[in-house]
């Protein structure tokens, strides 16, 4: 029979999580995992439950940015103030993932560890440069998200590490978002493909810094670098957005599934990039774009 | 309660609605057994395989039992219509999970432990999985057929001033995803009797298939509490019960079996796929001259209920409209797959998708708008059917049409979305808005001579104490048999807190026939009307006698005489009366209408006494960008002969066309190699409360012939209409012209890049 | 460390000792008999299997026994008082059931969803519903049933 830990600080869940002979595994909202314990063969050992504790917790601002603790619910982050100020395009991703009862049991980072490439929130974080602060007992370390993800559900995590914190640096200066999940109906959809863009823009209305990062598309969440790249310095337009729909189409690999097809995701990639920019564009057509807007 | 709130017409509150809202109800896997092991089943992985070996040996539990082909008592067959089900695969498996190995042991973690570790070797042998590959077994690819010719087609197709129209329509299979998955309780008794209680809506049909299959003639089946069936547990659960009644005279203890969400979608019955092929003559006014049907249902491997299933579709198949020239010519192929079978619609949705369709591909072809196109062809009173039925009375498909243009404005609005549509800018990201509309019709009852084959009984007793039990085989899935039936004795005159609707079991109930077919108020519901008349009378008469009264009839909850005066309460007479002449049984039996004959085998002459009308206008916004579809108002006018029950009534509609809508354009179900692919509710998409549109249900009555104050049925014709009207609705929006459901994103992409616009046949006249 | 886990259902203590991953939802229908919660689809995708866990909604086949140490469940069981009971007699006089199967863990989403925004609007109520599914009643009658007894219950 499986051993349960109710750890009450965090140093008491590392050491826990550092016995190889214990074989736990941390467990927080268990949306994604607890029916595959109960599989033939899924028992662990033990299990070491994260979700109540205080480290893991709690949302501040500072300086830098936000800090989210890895343990919050997305129901948490949805109703928190200081998220929907500060990264309003989490709320946004937060609002599509299954429905109430996953949103108030699912944690970001649970969402951030279990890695499927379909997981709502991670485009985002790719989106926002966040990093990760990973603990175990030899102490904490920081990861760019960017560079978490190692393939297919495979992560940087070493054993015995947790996710403690998910930082979201501030955005520097005028900034658009922008969130798009293609689900397979309006609620509790695992998305077929999904699109997180974030950009700063100058005062002549040109694209500076772009972050365009993808779901679904690919073996792991990514961002769609050369398509960022060509963004950068150009003024959204109908040439720019039809432009970089072909740029993000050529650096995804979708795959068939039981949701969907490749040539379809792929499609409807390239659609989503583009109507991003048309959006941007005709948004500076009517208006001058505000610090936080979002579509 | 008053009693002027009990009868029909009323809305009363259901008698199970307390138990359901508080949890108090039970179903299958809440009550409690004495003595209770679980079962667990081993099934094939493969669409067909030669069962090389089965070894039972390495399973650890000592307890466990098992049971094989090999171990049947009697023949192994589930007896539906034919006799090729088989109640588990013997030396050879004809579809993924059949059952192979049943398994039982004290709890159900063990069970499913043990039937882990059964080793079964199989041999897979290629499988039968297209259209194409039944159709060339020859007569063994074949399950069934239907077919009939009305007029004269070739001659109709071959005559100058026509214009030619054909097109092909496919539609795939549908999940019932009732929200309780199948549960049976098999108890053998210390007589030998085998007890069944569970999930299920023919008590009767599970009574027949376990004797059959054990032996043995003592076999009482209980219903308990049901949590949805649509079709979907008409024949299933004799299989289920078979099962679970093996392994309980196997294990010595009563067995139960409730299956996994998984091992329910993979392992059970879904609705037939379907293609229809038609070809028409039409006038260049859009007067339908002639439809050629070809109709093609995929059966999967077995009989079960495909004859009749075909039989409704092909019956259905020219639609509601007038046409002196139809040919239907319908076959069941048979492929290596589960087989299908009853879901709501039973067939018509099918046939009558292709139909909705092609008139809509008649209408572009003519350059006349959807509703004009239906108007002109629709029946009216007088005309005759493709059976050679004259529909005497109770039409209203031009009414249903009338209130629908009224209601929606559909003319105008499809008119203005098609200009929207060709005035649209490429970098518009705006949704793209449509409307479109489906005129269906549903015969009530039973299928042909099914009436007369059932002959149902139902039987009102007067018990002891002078209270009133209404005994029927119909079982309540959800629908509001219950109350229906209450509100029926009620208005034949006994007080509603007299009467008990006893739930059906084949120990307390005689046989109705079975809860399909549109036939639980029509039919089965007259046979309660007249028996509670019956009863009514009696009671009148011992008054009358007691009282020394005359011209006795029922007021509200009393007894009056023929000045109004009032000689006593009903309950004091009934009670009397059993008091007098101890309890007693009022039973009716089915009588067929004179005029109801039926050709089976020809499909000539009344094939139902009565349909049932709709017509469905749906509204959708396409997102331009991905393809996206957002159905955002359903107006469903139904014709009901007569609504028993408002709110039930409406239930009725909006669930059913709901599941229509859902039916059109998300509920895929993919095969590889003859396995289900979506078989979770993650998978398997049907709508959530974000997806449902505004809806609004209009209630016509126009009664029919037959049935308590002419009510047609109303429990699967909403099935009919959605799937079209939402298809028809797209192509308004996009100019996408689809002719397979579900119209998911992905399809209307592919239709996009094959040119498939609705442009094109226009460009083509 | 100790597999014994105390907690509160409807307001009365109950424990349990065995496998901390067992599923709430099998501790409440087989271990304390209360068969009122339903389960649908045992993956946390319909809905049935909805209970109030220290208020918030849930499905209790996602949640293990381990982690409901100290803490308050309510089931459909729990649902019924006074204040609660016009919910309940709202969804007979609506037709918001009809088979039954989803009606426990919808009225306890609708009960998370009143105490959450005293008169939903039709939106917020479809948001709020969305991981409870219903195959039968197309869920307008749910829309009304919540309507009906939005901004009374206290």
């Amino acid at each position: 029979m499986t051993k349960a830990f109710a750890p009450r600080t965090l140093a008491e869940a590392l050491t826990l999580l550092a016995d190889r002979a214990l074989g736990a595994l941390p467990i927080a909202g268990c949306t994604d995992v607890l029916a595959g314990l109960h599989s033939a063969g899924g028992a662990p050992p033990a299990v070491v439950d994260i979700s109540r504790l205080e480290e893991l917790r709690g949302v501040h601002v500072s300086p830098p940015g936000l800090e989210l603790g890895a343990a919050l619910t997305f129901s948490e982050l949805r109703h928190s103030e200081l998220v929907q100020t500060h990264a309003p395009l989490l709320v946004d991703a937060a609002a599509t993932i299954g429905a109430w009862q996953i949103q108030n049991r699912a944690t970001l980072g649970g969402n951030i560890a279990n890695a499927s490439p379909a997981g709502d929130a991670l485009p985002v974080l790719l989106a926002l440069d966040a990093t990760l602060v990973l603990a175990s007992t030899t102490g904490e370390r920081r990861v760019l998200y960017r560079d978490f993800h190692r393939g297919y559900r495979k992560t940087a995590l070493a054993p015995g590490e947790l996710i403690v914190r998910v930082l979201v640096p501030r955005a520097a200066g005028a900034s658009v978002w922008r969130f798009r999940k293609v689900g397979t109906r309006a609620a509790q959809a695992i998305s077929k493909a999904s699109l997180a863009f974030a950009a700063e823009l100058d005062g002549q209305g040109r694209f500076g810094k772009v972050r365009l990062a993808a779901g679904s598309v690919a073996p792991t969440p990514i961002r769609l670098l050369q398509s960022e790249e060509a963004a950068f310095g150009q003024h959204p337009s109908v040439e720019l957005a039809e432009r970089l729909a072909t740029l993000a189409k050529s650096e995804v690999a979708p795959i068939d599934d039981v949701r969907s097809t490749a040539d379809y995701r792929r499609f409807v990639l390239g659609q989503l990039v583009r109507r991003v920019v048309l959006e941007v564009m005709e948004q500076q057509r009517t208006a001058t774009p505000r610090n936080d807007d979002r579509g | 309660m008053s009693q002027a709130r009990a009868v029909m017409g009323q809305s009363p509150p259901r008698p199970d609605g307390p138990g359901k809202v508080s949890g108090r109800a039970l179903f299958i896997d809440d009550m409690p057994f004495v003595d209770l092991w679980h079962g667990a089943t081993v099934r094939c992985p493969h669409a067909k395989a030669r069962i090389v070996r089965i070894d039972t040996s390495a399973v650890s539990d000592r307890e466990a039992v098992f049971v094989t082909a090999k171990d049947l008592p009697g023949p192994n067959v589930v007896r539906a219509i034919a006799e090729d089900w088989r109640v588990l695969a013997d030396d050879v498996a004809l579809h993924a999970y059949e059952a192979v190995v049943l398994v039982a042991a004290p709890t159900a973690a063990r069970a499913q432990a043990a039937a882990a570790e059964v080793r079964v070797e199989y041999e897979p042998l290629p499988a039968v999985l297209t259209y194409e590959q039944a159709l060339a077994q020859g007569a063994e690819g074949l399950l069934a057929s239907s077919n009939l010719a009305h007029g004269d087609v070739e001659r109709a197709l071959a005559q100058e001033g026509v214009r030619i129209i054909e097109g092909t329509y496919e539609t795939g299979h549908q999940e019932h995803l009732y929200l309780e998955p199948n549960g049976i309780v098999a108890e053998v008794h210390q007589s030998g009797e085998v007890e069944i209680t569970g999930s299920l809506q023919c008590p009767f049909y599970v009574q027949r298939a376990l004797k059959y299959v054990l032996g043995i003639d003592a076999v009482r089946v209980r219903q308990a509490t049901t949590g949805g069936g649509f079709g979907g547990k008409e024949d299933c659960p004799s299989l289920v019960a078979a099962h679970a009644a093996l392994l309980a005279r196997r294990s010595g203890h009563a067995v139960k079996i409730v299956y996994g969400r998984r091992e329910d979608i993979v392992a059970t019955s879904k609705r037939h796929p379907s293609r229809v092929h038609i070809k028409s003559a039409v006038r260049a006014d859009g007067t339908f001259v002639a439809h050629d049907i070809d109709v093609l249902f995929d059966g999967g491997v077995y009989i079960t209920m495909s004859p009749v299933v075909l039989a409704r579709g092909a019956l259905h198949a020219s639609g509601p409209y007038r046409c002196p020239n139809v040919r239907v010519r319908a076959r069941a192929v048979r492929t290596n797959t589960c087989p299908n079978g009853a879901f709501r619609g039973f067939g018509a949705p099918q046939t009558q998708f292709a139909m909705e369709r092609h008139v809509d591909r008649i209408a572009r072809a003519l350059g006349i708008d959807p509703l004009s196109i239906r108007e002109r062809n629709a029946f009216v009173e007088g005309d005759e059917t493709s059976t050679g039925q004259i529909l005497q009375t109770s039409v209203s498909a031009k009414a249903c049409l009338a209130e629908a243009e009224q209601r929606t404005g559909f003319r105008a609005t499809w008119g203005a979305y098609e200009k929207a549509r060709r005035a649209r800018t490429p970098l518009d990201g705006r949704p793209q808005r449509g409307i479109g509309l489906s005129l269906f019709w549903h015969g009530a009852g039973f299928t042909g001579n099914g009436e007369k084959r059932i002959m149902g009984t139902a039987a009102v007793a007067l018990l002891e104490d002078g209270t009133v039990e209404v005994r029927a085989a119909s079982t309540d899935i959800g629908q509001g048999t219950e109350v229906a039936f209450g509100q029926i004795a009620a208005s034949a005159g006994i007080p509603a807190t007299l009467v008990r609707v006893v739930l059906a079991d084949t120990g307390r109930v005689p046989d109705s026939g079975p809860t399909v077919a549109s036939r639980t108020i029509m039919v089965v519901g007259e046979l309660v009307l007249r028996a509670a008349a019956d009863l009514v009378s009696a009671v009148c008469a011992h008054a009358a006698k007691e009282q020394r009264a005359v011209g006795i009839r029922v007021r509200e909850v009393d007894l009056v005489d023929g000045q109004g005066r009032t000689v006593s309460s009903f309950a004091e007479a009934a009670r009397s009366l059993a008091r007098a002449a101890g309890p007693q049984v009022f039973a009716a039996q089915y009588r067929p209408l004179a005029e109801q004959q039926f050709d089976e085998k020809e499909n000539r002459g009344m094939a139902y006494p009565a349909f049932a009308w709709g017509c469905d206008v749906v509204e959708v916004e396409v997102d331009p960008d991905t393809f996206e579809t957002r159905p955002t108002k359903v107006t469903a006018i139904s014709d009901v002969g007569f609504v028993v029950h408002p709110v039930l009534c409406h239930g009725q509609v909006i669930g059913g066309t709901l599941q229509a809508i859902g039916w059109g354009y998300l509920e895929e179900m993919k095969l590889v190699e003859g396995r289900y692919q979506n078989d979770r509710f993650a998978t398997y998409i049907v709508p959530t409360s974000r997806d449902v549109p505004a809806m609004e249900s209009v209630l016509i009555e126009n009664p029919g012939p037959v049935g308590p104050r002419g009510a047609k049925g109303i429990g699967e014709a909403p099935m009919d209409g959605g799937a079209p009207a939402l298809l028809s609705a797209i192509e308004n929006a996009t100019g996408l012209v689809l002719a397979t459901i579900p119209a998911t994103p992905e399809r209307l992409y592919a239709a996009q890049r094959a040119g498939a616009h609705a442009g094109a046949a226009e460009a083509a006249r | 460390m100790s597999n014994r886990i105390c907690f509160d259902v409807n307001g009365k203590p109950a424990t349990f000792e065995g496998d901390p991953l067992a599923r709430l939802l099998d501790v409440l229908r087989v271990h304390l008999g209360l068969t009122g919660t339903k389960e649908g689809c045992g993956e946390g995708e319909c809905g049935s299997c909805s209970v109030l866990l220290d208020g918030e909604v849930v499905c209790a086949c996602l949640v293990p026994i381990a982690q409901v140490q100290g803490r308050a469940v309510t089931t459909i069981e729990g649902v019924g008082a006074e204040t609660r009971a016009p919910l309940q007699q709202a969804f007979i006089d609506e037709g918001a059931v009809q088979c039954g199967a989803c009606t426990p863990g919808m009225i306890i989403a609708a009960v998370a969803l009143l105490a959450k925004h005293k008169k939903p609007t039709e939106a917020q109520a479809r948001e709020h519903l969305a991981g409870n599914i219903c195959r039968c009643t197309g869920y307008h009658a749910i829309f009304r049933a919540i309507d009906k007894v939005a901004g009374q219950t206290p």
